[in-house]
């Protein structure tokens, strides 16, 4: 899979806060119609990488592109135009309106004509919010406001929001956090739903969700990409369980207690954190 | 969709608004010559209200200047019925045009900017536009103001007097009001109200952000022209004055005390505050701006959301 043939790819992506480089030389390539999960400890630059990918950030170094096409100074705005669809790790919606409008808002820009002060299209656009309501089961919602909304229906809410722009690629960001079992069950068949030429793009904690989802997966660590490949490739790599569970940790609870050990230990931990 | 459009009006407050709109009517037949000039300045100062409610309310732009694109629609209008055509409906156009054109070079400086600096943006520009008006003497006469100008022809007939002056003010209002009722309730409308809810989730959206809020002021500032062309036709002598902070202040504190983003309450607002400034305020031995004043931090206090939520509440 090349940049020309991948839906998105990047290529020496990286993005420096200072001395930190919270995203350092990232190469991706997501083939039309993948099922791409990234995942890798906290702090590990995955939303950072997000961020770059929609345009939300600017890279300090590195190309992306978008069905072969350099988008790499295209803003955010013309990204999603472009068919870049994105949810936030946390819920970002229009809070004074109904769930209905927050749909209907996304839903206009393919649809109708959001700069025209006259009614325009307004039924294609109530109809698809209506659809999208259903899909993400949010039907009963429609009327509510989207501020008093539970949690787990705003995240629901945000995933009808983004598939309401019509994304080529859809990108989630902790699509389940903070999700009950079964809102995260009903969030995994709705992903599994997507159409087959959406390609998807998404950070997600809960492995199992991951495992069962994704067909590749991509694992970062410290802002770089540590090992990208198939859900069982990730889950068998030594390197990988080493970035999550941290090195020596499992044995070093089995060695002979030795005070002076431990001690320096506990202190090394305490400046560690 | 669950909005306050003209469609989800239910016929009883099509019934106080066919009533009201026929008590305003019927205001000249019965008041005394003094309320139906006061009146007339509440109209036109409603207008301006309302159209900065566009900004304030429903794009969410604090605009400390909207006074301008008003003086610069008086202006328009009186120069145009001193030296060309006295003709009401041409004045009110060349005003609504001049303000709308003012505001799109405004708007290009100003819309970029957030909060705070918009603010501040918008206030430097209606400063320079002041002094501009102070300046060009051959257009505007200056300091002494554009003076003589001749009662606005509808028609062919010269609208002379306070009652006919007034039926034409309220008819301009209408229409205005109409016009911005019909934008708020638009899909422009919804995508103002979506970028004042939450403007980065817009630009994740992929609107062109910068383009509608630019398309928001341009309306706003071309209705506060038309306003300003009314203000001409009524006063027929436009100052310096009316294009500075002495209007865009009020027009703000009419927005606030009636409720942004109602439409209908800054009409209210703007009623309180011109009945205070001009009418209490010579009663007070001109403190009407103290009390002004105090009226405003009450209703910030007491009614949050203005007069409208107040209203609203309790029905």
């Amino acid at each position: 899979m090349t940049a020309a043939t991948a839906a998105l790819a990047c290529a020496g992506l990286s993005r420096h806060f200072g001395a930190l480089r919270a995203v350092d030389r990232v190469e991706l390539s997501l083939p039309p119609g993948a099922r791409h999960a990234l995942i890798g400890p906290n702090g590990a630059g995955k939303s950072t990488l997000f961020r770059l990918l929609t345009g939300g950030l600017r890279p300090t170094a590195g190309q992306i592109w978008l069905d072969g096409a350099d988008i790499t100074p295209t803003s955010e705005a013309r990204r999603a135009r472009l068919g870049i669809g994105q949810t936030f790790q946390h819920a970002s919606l229009f809070l004074s309106m109904t769930a209905g409008e927050n749909v209907a808002l996304a839903a206009e820009l393919r649809l109708g004509r959001p700069w025209w002060p006259a009614p325009a299209a307004r039924r294609a656009v109530r109809e698809r919010t209506g659809e999208l309501l259903a899909q993400v089961g949010l039907a009963d919602r429609a009327g509510r406001k989207a501020a008093a909304l539970s949690h787990g229906e705003r995240r629901q809410l945000e995933v009808a929001v983004a598939l309401a722009t019509e994304p080529r690629v859809l990108l989630l960001d902790e699509p389940a956090a903070g999700l009950s079992p079964a809102e995260s069950a009903r969030l995994a068949a709705l992903i599994q739903r997507l159409p087959a030429h959406v390609t998807l793009l998404f950070v997600e904690h809960d492995l199992d969700l991951v495992f069962r989802l994704a067909t590749r997966v991509t694992v970062m660590h410290l802002g770089a990409v540590l090992l990208s490949g198939t859900p069982e490739e990730v889950r068998l790599s030594p390197a990988v369980q080493a970035a999550y569970l941290g090195t020596g940790r499992r044995q070093d609870l089995f060695l002979p207690p030795d005070p002076a050990a431990r001690d320096a230990e506990a202190a090394d931990a305490t400046s560690a954190d | 969709m669950n909005r306050p459009g003209w469609g989800a009006l239910p016929w009883r407050r099509w019934g106080l608004l066919a009533a009201l709109a026929l008590a305003l009517a019927a205001a000249p037949l019965v008041l005394a010559p003094y309320a139906v000039t006061t009146l007339t300045r509440i109209l036109v100062f409603a207008l301006l209200a309302v159209s900065l409610d566009l900004l304030v309310g429903y794009t969410g732009l604090p605009s400390l200047g909207h006074g301008a694109y008003f003086g610069v629609g008086a202006y328009a209008a009186g120069w145009v019925a001193i030296h060309a055509t006295a003709s009401a409906p041409v004045t009110l156009a060349v005003a609504a045009a001049a303000g709308g054109l003012v505001a799109v070079f405004a708007g290009l400086v100003a819309v970029r900017a957030r909060g705070v600096y918009f603010l501040m943006l918008t206030l430097a520009i209606a400063e320079i536009v002041q002094q501009l008006a102070e300046s060009w003497h051959d257009v505007t006469g200056g300091s002494n103001g554009l003076y003589g100008i001749p009662a606005a022809t509808l028609g062919g007939n010269a609208l002379v007097g306070d009652q006919p002056v007034y039926w034409w003010v309220l008819a301009v209002f209408a229409a205005g009001i109409l016009v911005l009722r019909a934008i708020a309730a638009s899909p422009l409308g919804d995508t103002l109200r979506g970028i004042c809810d939450n403007e980065a989730r817009m630009r994740a959206l992929g609107y062109r952000v910068y383009l509608y809020k630019l398309a928001a002021f341009v309306i706003a500032g071309s209705i506060a022209g038309l306003a300003g062309g009314l203000l001409a036709a009524q006063q027929r002598l436009v100052t310096p004055g009316d294009l500075g902070l002495g209007t865009s202040i009020p027009a703000l504190l009419a927005v606030i005390i009636g409720g942004e983003g109602s439409l209908w309450g800054p009409c209210f607002g703007a009623a309180v505050v011109i009945v205070i400034r001009d009418y209490l305020g010579s009663t007070l031995g001109g403190h009407g701006s103290l009390l002004l004043g105090v009226v405003f931090v009450a209703v910030v206090y007491l009614l949050p959301g203005g007069l409208a939520r107040a209203i609203r509440g309790r029905t």
